[in-house]
């Protein structure tokens, strides 16, 4: 993988399920470093494309490249070391519930590496203080937890492997504003730390303009990509509704910060 | 290489190298046993730009950091530590992690652990004998109105519980007639009373096998059905979700399912008597010669009026014990797929085990009434 190639790139992505054309020749391209945030109304195919990226849906046509690699091309152990180098976390969270939040953020680890019992809780007791959950939780079971908690143990799944990538199907749905914001400011840390790249399907605005350095919009079965700027400005309407609309008026001020434009370059990834 | 030592008299200068990542740590381990770090007063560490750093990696160099600390060597960086590791240093509850408390309790204790255990078995029996109850009081109130008594929802039952079990049900009568008719053809054959195989088959399907089989099979399939069905539910929130919208869910998914299930076990039991006296018909033809006039003839002398009846009349009962063992265990479903596979297989086994139990209770009761 040469770092020049985009981290992910969608060419022409189409997925139709019968007569329903979810997308139709979406293109999208994600460079190291980003936090790119998609955004779109409901069923216009967000989660679809997330799962067409992970693989875990076989798009109609067009490509996915991940890592500068063909999704489709690889065989069965390159498309596992691709995915030792991305993280996920589902909208529900999708921790294992026989599992210990231990247990969950383990299981990457042992099913990828090699290591020794006593680095295996360490680090995973690690990941799980990283995303600032308290030891007790590491000894509970999923349905133990709010969903707060949920949120922040899928993440910590997420990055049992230490991934260049994460991809969030809305991290911060059903958290209050507060933890929210922490939620987000966990993720910038991690990003300024880690050089991570982010991926993240979200509806919170606040999220968006506190995190993202470009936005995704998918309109008409297409995506329209632009810096957070440059999408605000754009005159299509459905996309002034939403960044313009009275939930989004307050941000106004925010946005011309500038802040987000700014990009952090991996650490030697 | 992944650590570059230079000794200088008490000064170790630590120069990290390649890739310092999770694939790597037990080649890593390998080489950090190998160095020695005997007499050293400072290391100095220096973490080039081209070493690849992630967490596992920061943390094991964070671990050698340590013990070479405990060995009395003052640790300092040429230049500033990684962000990896001062993430790490910055993530609080860097405390002993507390041991799980269930390993400390393991302690034998015979007489609390039998007290223990015989109050949770008697809390179960009241929760069994308060859901019986329930069922049977929100049955009685069904019954007060049409409306309440989900006629759609018991006709879905009785199709999936009952139709779609035909199939299976009346193979499973052929072949078990197929069975007693040939051990019972090779005994009475040694004694020249081929006739009596039609009594042996007849009466043991119509009065035992026919209905227990059906019992057995509908358990597995309906029994586990159910469990699963309203299992899932329960972990989907949704059972919360109907209480909270004011519908009583032993009301919709309890009652029409036992009396889907009532309905139809004595059907399939009526189908798996009929397979088994044709079978037995067949049987009797290919392997005794034995002409169908004769047979039906056999038939009518072997068994009473009550031989049919006998068995058909636990055939609802045993339905009412598979599908309230399958819908409790259900209902007790909570927190995690674990717990549904493991409530769906305790209701398989109780709704047979109860299903056997029963039948050997009718066995003693027809016995003592003498039919």
């Amino acid at each position: 993988m040469s770092a020049a190639s985009p981290l992910v790139e969608v060419r022409g992505l189409v997925n139709r399920f019968g007569a329903q054309i979810v997308h139709d020749g979406l293109d999208m391209t994600v460079e190291r470093g980003e936090v790119f945030g998609i955004v779109g109304g409901s069923g216009s195919g967000k989660s679809v494309l997330l799962r067409s990226i992970l693989g875990l849906q076989r798009p109609q046509s067009g490509e996915v490249l991940l890592m500068g690699r063909k999704l489709n091309e690889l065989s069965r152990d390159e498309l596992k070391q691709v995915k030792a180098g991305y993280g996920v976390t589902f909208q529900q969270g999708a921790l294992f519930s026989a599992l210990t939040v231990l247990q969950n953020v383990q299981l990457p680890m042992l099913e990828h590496l090699s290591l020794s019992p006593r680095a295996l809780e360490e680090l995973a007791l690690l990941k799980i203080r990283l995303v600032g959950l308290p030891d007790e939780a590491a000894r509970k079971y999923p349905a133990q937890l709010s969903g707060g908690m949920v949120k922040r143990a899928a993440l910590a799944r997420a990055l049992a492997l230490d991934p260049q990538l994460l991809m969030l199907d809305e991290p911060t749905a059903g958290l209050d504003p507060i933890s929210a914001a922490a939620f987000d400011e966990l993720l910038m840390d991690l990003r300024g730390q880690l050089g991570l790249t982010v991926i993240m399907i979200t509806h919170d605005l606040d999220t968006i303009f506190r995190t993202c350095n470009r936005v995704g919009v998918i309109i008409d079965r297409k995506m329209t990509s632009d810096t957070l700027k440059g999408v605000t400005a754009n005159p299509h309407p459905w996309i002034q509704a939403y960044f313009h609309g009275e939930r989004a008026l307050r941000f106004g001020q925010r946005m011309d910060d500038g802040k987000n434009d700014s990009k952090g370059g991996p650490h030697g990834a | 290489m992944y650590l570059k030592l230079q000794r200088d008299g008490e000064t170790i200068e630590a120069e990290l190298a390649g890739s310092w990542r999770g694939p790597d740590l037990p080649a890593i381990d390998a080489e950090l046993a190998a160095q020695s770090l005997v007499g050293a007063r400072r290391i100095v560490v220096n973490v080039p730009d081209s070493v690849t750093l992630d967490i596992a990696g920061a943390w094991r160099l964070r671990e050698w950091l340590k013990d070479a600390e405990k060995a009395g060597a003052a640790v300092e960086f040429a230049g500033s530590p990684p962000s990896q590791l001062e993430l790490i240093d910055a993530t609080p509850g860097k405390k002993k992690h507390t041991t799980p408390p269930s390993s400390s309790e393991s302690t034998f204790e015979p007489v609390t652990a039998l007290g223990k255990q015989v109050t949770r078995r008697i809390q179960a029996v009241k929760y069994a004998l308060d859901f019986i109850g329930h069922t049977f009081v929100t049955f009685a109130r069904a019954c007060t109105s049409w409306r309440r008594l989900r006629a759609a929802s018991i006709t879905r039952h009785v199709y999936e519980t009952g139709i779609t079990a035909i199939p299976i049900v009346s193979l499973i009568a052929f072949l078990i007639t197929l069975i007693i008719a040939y051990i019972a053809a090779q005994q009475a054959r040694e004694v020249g009373a081929e006739i009596f195989v039609v009594d042996i088959v007849t009466v043991g399907v119509l009065r035992e096998l026919g209905v227990l089989l059906t019992a057995i099979i509908v358990a597995g399939r309906s029994g586990s059905a159910f469990a699963a069905e309203i299992g899932a539910m329960k972990l989907n929130e949704e059972i919360d979700a109907l209480h909270a919208i004011g519908v009583e869910p032993n009301e919709v998914l309890i009652v029409p399912r036992v009396i889907g299930l009532v309905i139809a076990m004595p059907l399939l039991a009526v189908i798996a008597d009929g397979i088994g006296l044709t079978g037995g018909a067949l049987l009797c033809k290919w392997l005794l010669d034995m002409p169908l006039p004769l047979y039906i003839d056999r038939v009518q002398d072997a068994i009473s009026p009550t031989t049919f009846w006998v068995g058909i009349i636990k055939a609802p009962f045993f339905g009412l014990l598979i599908a309230l063992s399958g819908t409790y265990r259900g209902l007790q479903v909570r927190d995690s797929s674990r717990e549904l596979g493991r409530l769906t297989t305790v209701a398989v086994v109780q709704s047979i085990f109860l299903v056997i139990f029963a039948n050997a209770i009718f066995a003693i009761v027809f016995w003592q009434l003498d039919i």
